[in-house]
């Protein structure tokens, strides 16, 4: 199964209720595969699309506010668009999953695989102190798995979250293990788990008011402090990380998604030189996996970030090792992606040789 | 057991969907599988070219530079995947428009003519499967029996009854494929 | 003996009351501002239906921001323009409640446009109610897509110009060609009998969506005595002399 295809598939065996979306590449399959499962028919989960990416995350806005697990799918220019919708839905704390099938920007660029937006996707995106909740699968398997676990956590924090992924995992075929269906929540279970909700105001509580506007500066201080107490418990539970052959590491290499996958074979082709290699791989790139990263500063002799980008992750690894070690960044750029051994080579050249 | 293969020809000599068919034999025979088509500006010219990994234990790259095999099905692709076989691997190409043949000797090096078995055959769409056979010959790593159920798999029910031609084909492929270049293990 | 005023307070002589949906909040509207009056029927409406625990409403951003405050159902605020797209997630998501959305002109014709059109093609059936007073309130007297040709506003100080600005747009129009609206009007609400009138038109679209015919349009001619610097009496007195001419009232579809 292609990365885009077990995306479609776990939601509709989730219970998602509904999915909105634009055509764009690498990751039409989404909604293609969608179209032709039809869910309304099975679980009744809604899929529409929508005239425009801006319109389909205020759609996402509109379903999530009423309680229901909603989704949508696009890649960097998309998202892009989605900017205002995301701000809206962290300001008014609303679950959704987003997902990301990163492309080489800036501008159109390109539809080759990329890992560029990973300042707007950990950083906020849109106007304003906020944060999603970020997981980066690297495998086809993890592109089903996270579905639901970023529902999970978007429901918990009542925080859109965001699965932020490339072409490359998007269009890769793997064996995948598909999890049993799981019905779609009830009205009134909605009601039980989310009464802040849009159900339709009852004589037993007040309305409900779904929004992000606050006139009273002091008030919204007020607000945006627990938003960060939240952001910071995120920080404190919910980091997500995995470690390949880093017990007796002298290097390390620091990647997230696709790139992960390409520095694993890195690690081997390393091992094999007699380089004392290992990888950390983030799996949630916010909240980001500081702590790990610092206290593996503590035992090698130097870190290589290595992003399809110009260097951007390499930032949180450099503020997480806060001058201990040198940290590099290596990485290809606009749609091109490194091989294996070019990977060793910036090593050698970037941290041993440097 | 692991072994990296990069198939590689023009668009619609159904490159991709031989890789498809052998991921789905190894899911068949219980291995790990990748499957990565072209996804970079390789693609501009009309090549097309897929990657795939059988692997016993957990695959890392799906994306390689390196690989124990190449298919090789037209002379961009030559050109291209000649130079990125390792040393011992194997090269199985389609000597049908080639026009510049093989040139490393430390490598072995297998043709089948398969193009023109497929013209034989009165069938061109077997001529994927032709290769896949001859492929098969050179490194047995699935079985017949999980070959056809992985294309049974890959096809689409309303072609299944295609799946004796396409057997025949695979059957035709192991036969007609000759070794041009040999290097002794190492 | 003098009547007192706890004599005349008696419910023997009661002729209008509040309705139950409008809080007691102080609404922030503009003296001679036309919104109160239509959040006042649309509260009215919802109340005699007997909806007001089945609908959802969708503010925008424009002077109705704070809707919310005044009306005593569950609501969603929406990003500017983007109410119709909202709406749609709500609708498609709870079929079985009444969804409404609540717009100006800047935030249904300029920045939302094509979140309205499209909305209106796929005939989602909500209910869509479009203040139309020709000049952004809320951000100080702008021009809108609606000012009239030769109206001046804070950026068209010296009247709106055809040839640089192009002109006022009849968005009202246009969504009564597309096949997806089921009920496409244009009301006001400068007198009792426009009052009435709205009051029922605003019925009939709610009435629309139990019946899933489609998108019920209501387009209200409003005011903007702030920013038309304008007396209330003057503001309606200008709204029938130039508005009126230019946004003809009366149903433009009735299916």
């Amino acid at each position: 199964m292609k990365g885009n295809e077990a995306i479609a598939e776990a939601a509709i065996r989730c219970g998602v209720d509904g999915y909105f979306g634009y055509p764009i590449t690498p990751q039409s399959e989404i909604m293609e595969t969608l179209m032709l499962l039809r869910p309304w028919e099975t679980t009744g989960m809604v899929v529409l699309q929508a005239e425009s990416e801006i319109a389909s995350i205020n759609m996402v806005y509109g379903g999530a506010g009423c309680g229901k697990k909603v989704m949508t799918t696009s890649s960097s220019p998309g998202v892009s668009l989605m900017q205002e919708g995301l701000t809206y839905l962290a300001g008014a704390e609303l679950p959704c999953v987003v997902v990301n099938v990163v492309r080489g920007g800036p501008g159109l660029g390109t539809i080759q695989p990329a890992q560029s937006d990973y300042f707007q996707s950990t950083k906020g995106g849109g106007h304003g102190d906020y944060n999603l909740i970020v997981l980066a699968p690297s495998s086809v398997q993890e592109m089903a798995d996270f579905v639901e676990l970023a529902f999970d956590l978007a429901f918990k924090y009542r925080n859109p979250a965001m699965i932020l992924t490339d072409g490359m995992i998007g269009q890769m075929m793997e064996k995948v293990e598909m999890k049993p269906f799981k019905p779609r929540w009830t009205n009134e279970e909605i009601e039980q788990l989310s009464p802040w909700s849009t159900t339709g105001k009852s004589a037993a509580r007040e309305r409900n008011i779904i929004t992000s506007v606050e006139l009273d500066p002091l008030a919204f201080e007020t607000f945006n402090k627990k938003l960060q107490a939240k952001y910071r418990k995120m920080e404190q539970e919910e980091v997500r990380f995995e470690t390949f052959e880093c017990d007796d590491a002298e290097y390390l290499l620091v990647a997230y998604g696709s790139s992960a996958r390409i520095c694993q074979k890195s690690v081997q082709l390393l091992r094999a030189k007699g380089i004392k290699a290992g990888l950390l791989r983030p799996i949630t790139l916010f909240p980001f996996p500081t702590k790990q990263i610092a206290e593996l500063a503590g035992q090698v002799k130097g870190i290589l970030s290595v992003e399809l980008s110009a260097g951007q992750m390499v930032e949180d690894v450099r503020l997480a090792v806060n001058g201990k070690v040198k940290v590099e960044h290596y990485g290809r750029m606009g749609g091109m992606v490194h091989s294996p051994e070019e990977v060793v080579e910036a090593l050698e050249k970037k941290i041993i040789g440097g | 057991m692991n072994e990296e293969i990069i198939i590689a020809g023009f668009g619609g000599q159904g490159v991709l969907s031989m890789g498809k068919i052998l991921a789905y034999s190894g899911v068949m025979q219980d291995m790990e599988v990748s499957w990565m088509p072209s996804y970079g500006p390789e693609m501009r010219g009309g090549t097309a070219n897929v990657t795939v990994i059988l692997s016993d234990s957990r695959i890392s790259s799906p994306i390689l530079k390196k690989y124990d095999t190449a298919i090789i099905l037209n002379q961009q692709s030559m050109d291209k995947f000649e130079k990125s076989i390792k040393p011992g691997g194997l090269l199985l190409y389609d000597g049908n428009g080639i026009t510049r043949h093989p040139e490393r000797t430390d490598i072995n090096i297998c043709r089948v003519d398969a193009a023109e078995e497929a013209s034989k055959m009165n069938s061109s769409k077997t001529f994927n499967m032709i290769v896949l056979g001859a492929y098969l010959k050179l490194r047995p790593i699935v079985t017949m029996d999980n070959v056809m159920e992985g294309l049974k798999k890959s096809l689409p029910e309303r072609h299944h009854h295609l799946l004796p031609l396409n057997r025949d084909a695979i059957v035709r492929g192991t036969e007609i494929v000759k070794s041009v270049h040999e290097v002794s293990a190492s | 003996m003098s009547i007192e005023i706890k004599d005349i307070i008696k419910p023997e002589n009661l002729v209008y009351q509040k309705s139950s949906l409008l809080t007691d909040r102080v609404m922030h509207y503009c003296p001679g501002c036309s919104h109160g009056v239509v959040n006042r029927l649309i509260a009215e409406v919802i109340e005699e239906l007997g909806i007001q625990n089945e609908t959802i409403g969708v503010t925008p951003v424009g002077c109705s921001v704070l809707l919310y405050n005044y009306i005593d159902v569950d609501w969603h605020e929406a990003a500017h323009g983007r109410a119709p797209a909202v709406g749609t997630g709500i609708k498609r998501l709870r079929p079985d409640r009444y969804v409404f959305t609540y717009q100006g002109d800047g935030d249904l014709a300029a920045i939302g446009t094509a979140e309205t059109i499209h909305a209106c093609n796929r005939g989602e059936n909500i209910v869509m109610i479009f203040i139309n007073n020709g000049i952004y309130g809320m951000t100080g007297g702008q021009m809108a897509p609606t000012t009239l040709q030769g109206m001046n506003t804070s950026t068209s100080p010296f009247g709106r110009d055809l040839a640089r600005d192009g002109n006022p747009l009849k968005m009202t129009e246009i969504v009564a060609q597309l096949p997806g609206t089921c009920y496409v009007t244009r009301q006001a609400v400068h007198t009792a009998a426009a009052v009435r009138k709205t009051k029922k038109a605003l019925f009939k679209a709610f009435e629309n969506q139990k019946l899933n015919k489609g998108t019920s349009f209501v387009e209200v001619v409003s005011t903007c005595s702030s920013g038309w610097k304008l007396t209330p009496v003057q503001s309606n007195k200008w709204m029938e002399e130039n508005m009126f001419p230019y946004y003809p009232l009366g149903d433009l579809k009735d299916k």
